[in-house]
């Protein structure tokens, strides 16, 4: 346990272009360029599948089946497939990218479907009654009763995509992973451990931020229903990665 | 394909690796989370601390899992058993919850009816409750046993050999194909896995299928 925390207390770990600070920061980067992305997509397109009912099946398989895709092999071909078409930094970048949002997308997508699939169809009713335009009901009604399940769609794709930048070292990406790796590589174990607590703590915390935010967020009206049965079947199951 | 068929006794051998590293934790993580789930839905105090604690670990990226378990087991790094704790956290985390919720789904008046018919307690918890509570705990663990498979492999990094070895082969000879395969391999296993769970979810359960039998 001591060289762990030798590793960890040591300042000169924590500074310069390879230290602990910037690797975060490149860890958090990967992590918030993915989720502007997948959110872009997932969340229009979960809002639209739960208004119209439309193509509700296709999400349920492809959230099924990008779970079942291991993440590390699609990484690699990845970066072999799309890794040649592009020049320079970028050439891993923009694969490890692509296969980040490409496991994002569903978590986000089935939240936004599944929390306005779950508003009670009394209080669109309600609000169709009073006069509601479709674009309303979506935005003043089903939206905010959505929230909860929306953000635990976030969420669990948030953990998913800090746990799978982890990966991104194996291809020469930076991020708190490279500690994994290149300790590894170096048979430095403390610097392994070292890297591993901190990737835990990383997922912990942001976690928590979510928890946080979360609670804010949600109206306070909506939260009792969380316990009931309805929000027990649709709740989201994360996945680690 | 012809690299696929040169090298099927390597490929069958990893399989038969990834399958027993993916298969192991989830006998040992429901029989663990039975009684943990048990307790979450009996004692409702008990509840959140359990679901958020078994949550936390749950949140713990895999490769770094692998990493910390010779910390806490005294293995070696390259000690599959690292693997095989790692998912079983995993499963247990995953399905305490679900336990709970299958749990809490069987309806009071089964439990009034058994209970006035004189059955009561553990044989109560074993011939009413526990199998009432098989479709929703199947569920969680379908969901736990393909998410595994997928998992299992990001152990070559480490250089613990499975299925994803030929991912990291693959990629250090910048050679598809024994990726192509390793990926399709590794559906085929959580396809197979979650289907067995399936079937034998539905076998244990026939009053689900009500009227299709009578």
């Amino acid at each position: 346990m001591s060289f762990v925390w030798e590793w960890l207390t040591n300042p000169a770990y924590w500074q310069g272009s390879d230290g602990i600070w910037v690797r975060l920061a490149e860890h958090l980067g990967y992590a918030a360029i993915t989720l502007v992305v997948a959110a872009a997509i997932g969340i229009p397109l979960g809002l639209w599948i739960g208004h119209t009912g439309r193509g509700r099946l296709a999400v349920v398989n492809l959230a099924n089946g990008v779970r079942s895709v291991p993440t590390l092999g699609l990484l690699f071909v990845a970066v072999l497939v799309l890794g040649p078409l592009l020049a320079g930094d970028i050439a891993f970048l923009v694969p490890a990218i692509f296969v980040l949002v490409v496991l994002a997308v569903p978590p986000i997508l089935a939240g936004a479907y599944a929390g306005i699939e779950s508003v009670d169809p009394s209080a669109r009713d309600a609000a169709r009654g009073m006069g509601m335009s479709s674009w309303q009901v979506l935005w003043r009604v089903e939206v905010p009763c959505a929230l909860p399940l929306i953000f635990s769609g976030l969420r669990s794709s948030t953990l998913q995509v800090i746990a799978t930048a982890t990966l991104t070292a194996s291809i020469s990406l930076g991020g708190l992973g490279r500690f994994l790796i290149d300790g590894q590589a170096y048979r430095d174990y403390g610097q392994m451990a070292g890297g591993a607590v901190l990737v835990a703590a990383l997922a912990m915390a942001v976690d928590l931020v979510f928890a946080v935010v979360q609670r804010i967020a949600v109206s306070p009206g909506l939260v009792p229903v969380r316990t009931s049965r309805r929000s027990a079947r649709t709740r989201l199951v994360p996945n680690p990665a | 394909m012809k690299w696929f068929v040169g090298h099927l006794g390597q490929v069958g051998d990893l399989l038969v690796t990834h399958a027993l590293l993916a298969v192991i934790p989830l006998i040992i993580g429901v029989v663990l989370a039975i009684p943990l789930g048990w307790l979450a839905h009996r004692f409702r105090w008990l509840r959140t601390p359990l679901v958020v604690s078994t949550g936390l670990l749950y949140t713990i990226p895999s490769l770094a899992l692998f990493i910390l378990m010779p910390l806490v087991l005294g293995t070696g790094i390259l000690d599959p058993l690292n693997v095989v704790i790692a998912l079983t956290v995993y499963t247990v985390a995953l399905l305490v919850r679900t336990v709970a919720d299958g749990l809490a789904s069987v309806p009071d008046e089964v439990i009034q009816a058994a209970t006035a018919m004189g059955v009561g307690g553990v044989r109560r918890f074993f011939t009413v409750d526990l199998p009432l509570a098989v479709p929703v705990i199947a569920a969680g663990l379908r969901v736990a046993a393909v998410s595994n498979v997928s998992i299992v492999s990001v152990a070559a990094l480490l250089g613990i050999a499975q299925l994803g070895s030929l991912f990291t082969d693959g990629f250090a000879r910048n050679f598809l194909d024994p990726i192509v395969v390793g990926i399709v391999a590794c559906m085929l296993l959580a396809l197979v896995l979650d289907l067995v769970i399936l079937v034998g979810s539905r076998l244990l359960t026939p009053w689900t299928r009500s009227g299709a039998a009578a």
